[in-house]
């Protein structure tokens, strides 16, 4: 049985907490309930059993999540490949915690999509402690979408791992909207020669929203590759943390690894922080990063308003091409669309408020 | 009354005064060259017109058809027809030329149903390869292609007056020609043109009706394109007593040819 008021919560204090809002957690709040999820299964792969094949505990919030009964199971078989998207909504009950895992066992040179959807059945506090473990056999494919959608008064603690065997191909990414604070910790191992992984984000905070991710690119074979584009934005008293590590072992020579996160500050309340990292144990690699936090540039502001064009919607018009270099970058699925009309309507809000 | 009408403006960036009373006026049709060295406040003049965020102005009047521009935020003053051609266009990411257009002429209260028929017509007109028009703005574009960009957005925008910041800088020789041609038949329209320049060789491709001298901040000279013969035989000392007014320049050069004063 969950025991969230014994659960030994970390504190601010550790470096891998450092920013975050955990001291504000207070788990005996809630009560343990499975999300409600809605598969949508075109190819029959899917199965979901009260068990648990949870394997590493990377913290107290994955040990939790490896505790619950609420999985689904993605088996697609080797060689085949999956045309329509596996699309998995979880429905999260106010003032519930909900600890949904998501397994995706990808076989030899199968291909397939994955999106997972986290959406508030009601608005209200709630905790959310969803696991992705993903494991992908040689020349598996496999382009996965988070969304978090969820209410504003929302927590989220997520996980995301996926193990990449030889010659795969990965897109691990993610979308940040909901939450009061979301957390997502997100890691692609390389584990086998020739791999390739991707890894997009995308996320606007607003209100008194705070988007915290760390993100690890783990290259543990030679002849890897794996690319990071993150990009934000905060308004209002909105804050958001990007932290990222690549991280590579002495054996994986011949890698490329680059990580870029940018940042837009839309009011002057809004903060962010972007720590890259890099750990590198051989030589004969190639790495890259790069980070900018900052407001919407003033030249780019200045020419489209030298055109006529009032600052609201040059504004509206830089955020959007912002996060079109994410858009472009992420699985081509229709809820994409529905996600480039909610960054619209979040911008529109915020210009209301400028102008009231 | 000219329609565009600068009186004794002042201004500058920062806290450094610049520009100390320029008056110029500009009709219909018009074309004026306005040239003179690095430091004259040539682009300083560009900028405060346009409201170029940190740039102010501390005197002096600009009215476009009789509208108080100085009073307009930078869009609005776009919108009523006073529209800069950028020395160094901004890269926009993500911007497609169509989506500002479209928000530009709405804001006109023009028809934006055409736009990409326009700008088709437009880019072949200036020889504007129409692959650019899918880019975003400025965007991996070369110099001569973001001043292709600029006059083509200029064409597309049509507004009374065009204020040309350097637009020959980082042009070859034909984009040149094909941009101050066009340039040229929009002027035929009715356009007034200023070109801000640091060079004669504009002056060869867009025939102005009046040129004027920029020395420190102030028009130090006006007159007919014969103006432009009297800098080329006598060089700035004409106009300057020997000092052309930039910060570093030597005043030992009186007998310079246009070229080496211009190139300081």
């Amino acid at each position: 049985m969950l025991d969230l008021k014994s659960l030994p919560l970390p504190t601010a204090d550790e470096e891998i907490w450092r920013y975050s809002r955990i001291d504000l957690l207070q788990p005996e709040r809630f009560t343990p309930s499975p999300a409600r999820t809605d598969i949508v299964d075109p190819h029959g792969v899917c199965s979901t059993t009260a068990t648990s094949s949870a394997s590493a505990s990377p913290d107290v919030f994955a040990a939790l999540n490896a505790e619950s009964m609420n999985e689904v199971r993605i088996d697609v078989p080797a060689g085949a490949t999956l045309e329509a998207p596996i699309i998995i909504t979880h429905h999260i009950d106010a003032g519930t915690a909900a600890l949904p895992r998501t397994i995706v066992e990808m076989g030899r040179d199968a291909e397939a999509t994955v999106v997972e959807q986290f959406v508030s059945a009601a608005s209200g506090v709630a905790l959310c402690v969803p696991v992705l473990s993903a494991h992908l056999d040689d020349a598996a494919r496999l382009r996965y979408l988070a969304v978090n959608d969820l209410d504003t008064e929302a927590w989220q603690i997520g996980h995301q791992l996926a193990e990449q065997g030889r010659d795969t191909s990965l897109l691990l990414s993610t979308v940040t909207l909901g939450g009061y604070y979301t957390r997502a910790r997100t890691e692609a191992r390389a584990l086998g020669s020739g791999s390739q992984s991707r890894q997009v984000a995308l996320y606007f905070a607003a209100g008194d929203q705070m988007h915290d991710f760390r993100v690890i690119q783990s290259h543990e074979a030679p002849h890897t590759s794996s690319d990071l584009l993150f990009k934000g934005a905060v308004q209002d008293h909105a804050r958001s943390v990007y932290t990222g590590l690549i991280s590579i072992d002495e054996n994986a020579r011949q890698t490329s690894a680059h990580q870029t996160n940018r940042n837009l500050t839309l009011s002057e309340g809004a903060w962010a922080e972007s720590v890259p990292n890099l750990d590198i144990r051989t030589n004969d690699v190639s790495c890259s990063h790069a980070s900018t936090v900052g407001p919407i540039d003033a030249e780019q502001r200045f020419y489209l308003e030298s055109r006529g064009v009032p600052p609201e919607v040059a504004e509206r018009l830089v955020v959007l091409g912002f996060f079109d270099e994410v858009i472009d970058r992420l699985p081509r699925v229709d809820i994409v669309d529905a996600v480039r009309r909610r960054v619209v309507e979040r911008l529109n809000i915020a210009s209301e408020e400028v102008r009231s | 009354m000219s329609m565009l009408s600068i009186s004794d403006l002042r201004g500058g960036v920062a806290d450094t005064d610049i520009l100390h009373g320029i008056n110029l006026n500009v009709d219909a049709g018009e074309v004026h060259a306005i040239m003179g060295p690095n430091g004259a406040g040539k682009s300083t003049l560009s900028a405060v017109l346009m409201g170029r965020p940190g740039y102010y102005v501390s005197g002096g009047t600009v009215t476009l058809d009789g509208a108080d521009i100085l009073a307009m935020p930078t869009w609005q003053r776009a919108a009523a027809g006073l529209h800069l051609v950028m020395q160094y266009p901004s890269e926009v990411p993500g911007v497609s030329i169509q989506s500002v257009l479209i928000e530009a002429l709405q804001r006109r209260g023009r028809d934006d149903d055409d736009v990409d028929a326009l700008l088709a017509t437009e880019a072949e007109r200036i020889g504007f390869a129409p692959a650019f028009l899918a880019r975003s703005l400025n965007v991996d574009m070369s110099g001569g292609e973001k001043k292709r960009n600029e006059t083509l957005q200029l064409a597309v925008l049509q507004p009374k007056v065009a204020i040309l910041d350097e637009l020959d800088s980082g042009l070859d020789i034909d984009a040149l020609r094909d941009c101050a041609r066009r340039v040229e038949d929009l002027s035929n329209e009715g356009m007034g043109v200023v070109a801000i320049t640091h060079y004669s060789r504009l002056l060869e491709e867009l025939r102005p009706d009046h040129i004027h001298i920029l020395v420190k901040g102030r028009i130090v000279a006006s007159g007919g394109p014969e103006l432009a013969d009297v800098l080329e035989r006598d060089g700035y000392a004409a106009f300057t007593g020997g000092d052309a007014g930039d910060e570093d320049a030597s005043s030992d050069d009186a007998s310079s040819s246009l070229d080496d004063l211009f190139r300081m």
